[in-house]
C-alpha cells in the first residue's frame, strides 16, 4: 500500500475562517468565538483515496499582517496551498490574490492550488460572486470549491480535492517534494524533523514554469515570471 | 518582630527569574539573541537571506484599515465617559493606535489633544507626567516612537499606572520588536501602526484587565503551583532530559492556571518576571492556542528588545491542561521541538506527573482559617531573592470584594515603595480590615487581618506565618533554577 506525505500551507487574509475550515475537518467541530490564530498551528490527518494513503502536515498559518514575514516558512516546500476567502469580502477575495502572487514569485516547485470560498452559510451578503471566484481560479490552474466551516458544507470535499491532486501531482511530474512510502508505518515520520533535512528531490528537473505543471491545470496560462 | 527564620522562606541560591524592583525603567535591553547565535555560528548564511527578503515596504499604505461605525456617538455615551480608567496609545505624530473604550478614529481629536500636550512640554526640553484634575489622574509615558496616555479615575498612583503603560508598550513591542518598530516610523512617521496590530488590541485589553486584578504586577513577582518538590524536580529533569542535546533552547516553560510549574533555562541567561507576565497573558488571551501545536515568534523585551525568539506552544495533553512553551533562536526547527514535547509528554506520564499536576490544579490552595491563622483573611508574600510570590485562597468577604483587597495591596505597595519616603512597616487598622506591610531585604508581606486585632497578636501571628511558609517553602516556590 503507498502512502503519499504532503505538506499543506493554509493562506488568507484574518478572519476569513481558516482555522475554523481545518478545524471543522480534522476534528468535526466549530467555534464561534475563536480567537485568531497565533503565529501558524500544526494539524495532520490521513485521508484514503482508493487504496492510497495521503498524510496531510497541514499548515494553518495567522491572516494578520504582522505574522506576513513568517509566511514563507510555510510555504516553503509545500505541495498544495488551501487559500481561502470570504465570500462576503471583497477584501479578503483581493488579498487571497495577493498571495497567489507571492506563491507565484517565490514557490518553483509544483504545487496543488486549491481556491476556497468560505462562509457560504452569509450568501444573502455576498460580494464576491462565484463566477468571478470560479474564473479566477481557472486563470491560475487552481481548482474552486466554496464551503461554510460553520455548517459543515463543502469542507470534506475541499481536503479530498487536495489530496488526489497530491496523488495526481505524484503520478505526473518528478519535480516535487512530496514524500512516498511503500508502507504504512509511517508514524515516525514526524521524528525524521522533515523540515530540516533536503527533500528528495528525484531528478534535476526544475522548470521554471511552475505554474504549468500544477496538478489542475486545464485551462492554465502561465502568469508572469 | 519575633521570628527566628534565618533565611527568608522562598529564598534560594540561585534564581530562575530576573529580580529587580517593579517600577525600574524598562530600558535597558540586553543583547542576548546575538550572543546565543554566534555562540552557534555555523555557517548557516544561505538561510540568514530568506528573512530579508521579505522586508515589506512601509511606504504603500493604500489599504486602509477598516473601521466599523456602529458606535458613532460613543463619545457622547454615559458609558464611555464613565469607564474608570482609559488607556490611549499615539504614534509621536499624533495618530491614534489604540483606545481601550471606543473606536480610535472616532477619538482623533483627542489623540490630537494628547499630542500637543507631550509636544508643548516637550518644546521646553522637559517631559509631561501626569496632570492631576480632582480625583482624575492624566498620565503620560513618552517612550519613543509611540505616546502612552492613562486617564483614571482609580486609587492607583502616577508610578502605578506608567507601570501599566509600561506593560502595553512591551506588548506592543513584543509582538513586533523594538527594532522593527522604530524602523517603521523611522521610514515613515505617519504610519498607520493599527494595521500591524491587528488582533493585539485583544491582547493589550486583556493584558489591562490582567494587570489590574492580579497581585503579580504590582509586586512584579510570579506565582508557582504547588507542588511537592519531587514532582518539580522530575519535571524539570524531564524537559532537561528532552531539549538538553538541542541546541539553541533558551526557555523552557511549564505554566497553568496562571501560575509557573516549571522554567528551565540556558546558562547564563534569566527570565524577567515582566517577560514572564506577557507570556502568561498572551496562553491566557489566546484560546486558540489549546487546539493544536502552534509555531510563533516572541519577543521578550527585557531579555531582548531587538528580536524574536520562536516557540512551540502546545498543551500538555487533552488530559492535563498545563501550557508548554519551548523557545529558541532558530526558526525552523518546529519538528524538533514538537518532537522534544512528546518526549517530554511521555515521560511526564510515566512519572505521575501529569497526575500531580492535575491534582495540584483541581485543589484550591488552603484559606488562612484552614491553614490555622482565624485572624488572617488574605496575605501576600514575595521573596525577593527569586521575584515569587505566595497568596492563599480568597475567602469571605473578598470573594465578594475582591477588588477592595486588591486596591488594598496596591496602596500598601505604595507606600512601602514610593520614591519620596518609603516606609518600611505599616500597620493600618480601618472599620472594615487591619492591614499590616513589612518590606525586610529578603522579603516583602502584606498580611491583612480582621478590623479587631490588636498590635501584638499581629505581630505573633506574622511570626508563625512565616515560619509556616518556611516549612512549606519547597512546596510553594520554585527553588531550583535548572538549565539545559
Amino acid at each position: 500500500m503507498k502512502t503519499i506525505v504532503g505538506k499543506v500551507v493554509v493562506l488568507g487574509h484574518q478572519g476569513v475562517g481558516k482555522t475554523s475550515t481545518v478545524i471543522r475537518y480534522v476534528e468535526n467541530s466549530f467555534t464561534h468565538h475563536i480567537t485568531p490564530t497565533v503565529g501558524a498551528s500544526f494539524f495532520s490527518c490521513k485521508i484514503l483515496i482508493d487504496d492510497i494513503t495521503v498524510k496531510l502536515q497541514i499548515w494553518d498559518t495567522a491572516g494578520q499582517e504582522r505574522f506576513k514575514a513568517m509566511a514563507p516558512m510555510f510555504y516553503r516546500n509545500a505541495n498544495a496551498a488551501l487559500i481561502v476567502f470570504d465570500i462576503t469580502s471583497q477584501q479578503s477575495f483581493e488579498s487571497m490574490q495577493g498571495w497567489v502572487v507571492e506563491l507565484q514569485r517565490n514557490v518553483e516547485s509544483p504545487m496543488v492550488l486549491c481556491v476556497v470560498g468560505n462562509k457560504i452559510d452569509l450568501s444573502k451578503n455576498r460580494e464576491v460572486t462565484r463566477d468571478e471566484a470560479i474564473q479566477y481560479a481557472r486563470s491560475i490552474g487552481a481548482s474552486y470549491h466554496e464551503c461554510s466551516a460553520m455548517q459543515d458544507q463543502g469542507v470534506g470535499v475541499v481536503f479530498d480535492d487536495v489530496a488526489r491532486g497530491l496523488i495526481r501531482l505524484f503520478g505526473n511530474t518528478t519535480d516535487h517534494n512530496l514524500k512516498v512510502y511503500d508502507s504504512e508505518n509511517i508514524d515516525n515520520i514526524m521524528a525524521s524533523s522533515s523540515e530540516l533535512e533536503a527533500t528528495d528531490t528525484g531528478k534535476e528537473e526544475t522548470v521554471n514554469l511552475s505554474i504549468r505543471s500544477i496538478a489542475h491545470g486545464n485551462t492554465v496560462k502561465p502568469k508572469c515570471c | 518582630m519575633s521570628s527566628n527564620l534565618e533565611v527568608e522562606p522562598g529564598a534560594a541560591s540561585e534564581s530562575v527569574l530576573v529580580t529587580t524592583d517593579s517600577f525600574e525603567n524598562f530600558d535597558h535591553m540586553s543583547s542576548s539573541l546575538e550572543e546565543i547565535k554566534n555562540l552557534n555560528a555555523i555557517a548557516e548564511n544561505d538561510e540568514s537571506n530568506v528573512e530579508n527578503s521579505n522586508v515589506e515596504n512601509f511606504e504603500d499604505l493604500a489599504e486602509n484599515v477598516p473601521c466599523n461605525n456602529e458606535d458613532d456617538d460613543f463619545i457622547q455615551s454615559k458609558e464611555w465617559a464613565t469607564r474608570s480608567k482609559h488607556v490611549f496609545v499615539l504614534s509621536l505624530a499624533g495618530k491614534p493606535i489604540y483606545s481601550r473604550y471606543g473606536n480610535e478614529d472616532k477619538l482623533a481629536w483627542l489623540f490630537g489633544v494628547m499630542q500637543t500636550l507631550v509636544s508643548f512640554v516637550q518644546s521646553n526640553d522637559d517631559t509631561i507626567r501626569s496632570i492631576h484634575a480632582g480625583d482624575t489622574k492624566f498620565v503620560f509615558l513618552v517612550k519613543k516612537p509611540l505616546i502612552l496616555v492613562a486617564v483614571s479615575r482609580t486609587q492607583e498612583t502616577v508610578n502605578q499606572l506608567s507601570s501599566q503603560l509600561n506593560y502595553v508598550f512591551n506588548q506592543i513591542a513584543s509582538v513586533l520588536t523594538l527594532t522593527r518598530l522604530n524602523k517603521i516610523y523611522e521610514q515613515r512617521q505617519n504610519y498607520d501602526l493599527r494595521r500591524l496590530l491587528a488582533g493585539v488590541e485583544r491582547l493589550i485589553d486583556h493584558l489591562l484587565d490582567f494587570s489590574e486584578r492580579e497581585p503579580s504586577f504590582t509586586l512584579g513577582a510570579v506565582q508557582c503551583l504547588s507542588l511537592a518538590s519531587s514532582v518539580r524536580d522530575n519535571i524539570s529533569s524531564a524537559i532537561v532530559g528532552a531539549c538538553s542535546k538541542i541546541k539553541n533552547i533558551v526557555f523552557a516553560i511549564l505554566l497553568a492556571n496562571n501560575k509557573l510549574i516549571t522554567l528551565v533555562r540556558m546558562k547564563k541567561y534569566c527570565l524577567h518576571p515582566a517577560d514572564l507576565h506577557l507570556i502568561f497573558n498572551l496562553v491566557q488571551a489566546s484560546e486558540s492556542l489549546k487546539t493544536a501545536e502552534s509555531w510563533t515568534p516572541l519577543c521578550l523585551p527585557r531579555f531582548d528588545a531587538s528580536g524574536f525568539l520562536y516557540g512551540h506552544v502546545s498543551y500538555l495533553s487533552e488530559d492535563c491542561q498545563a501550557c508548554l512553551l519551548l523557545l529558541t533562536v532558530e526558526r525552523d526547527v518546529f519538528f524538533t521541538l514538537s518532537e522534544a514535547k512528546q518526549r517530554i509528554v511521555e515521560k511526564l506520564r510515566r512519572n505521575n506527573c501529569l497526575e500531580a499536576i492535575n491534582e495540584s490544579l483541581n485543589a484550591t490552595e488552603e484559606t488562612c482559617i484552614v491553614a490555622g491563622f482565624p485572624e488572617l483573611r488574605h496575605y501576600l508574600y514575595k521573596c525577593k531573592s527569586t521575584a515569587q510570590f505566595y497568596q492563599p485562597s480568597l475567602s469571605p468577604p473578598y470573594t465578594k470584594y475582591h477588588e477592595r483587597l486588591t486596591n488594598l495591596y496596591k496602596r500598601a505597595h505604595q507606600l512601602l515603595h514610593c520614591s519620596t519616603r518609603p516606609l518600611k512597616l505599616l500597620f493600618e487598622k480601618s472599620s472594615n480590615e487591619a492591614i499590616l506591610a513589612w518590606d525586610t531585604r529578603g522579603f516583602e508581606l502584606y498580611v491583612v487581618f480582621e478590623p479587631l486585632v490588636d498590635t501584638n497578636s499581629a505581630i505573633n501571628s506574622v511570626g508563625r506565618l512565616l515560619n509556616w511558609i518556611k516549612k512549606r517553602e519547597e512546596k510553594l516556590f520554585h527553588l531550583n533554577a535548572p538549565t539545559f
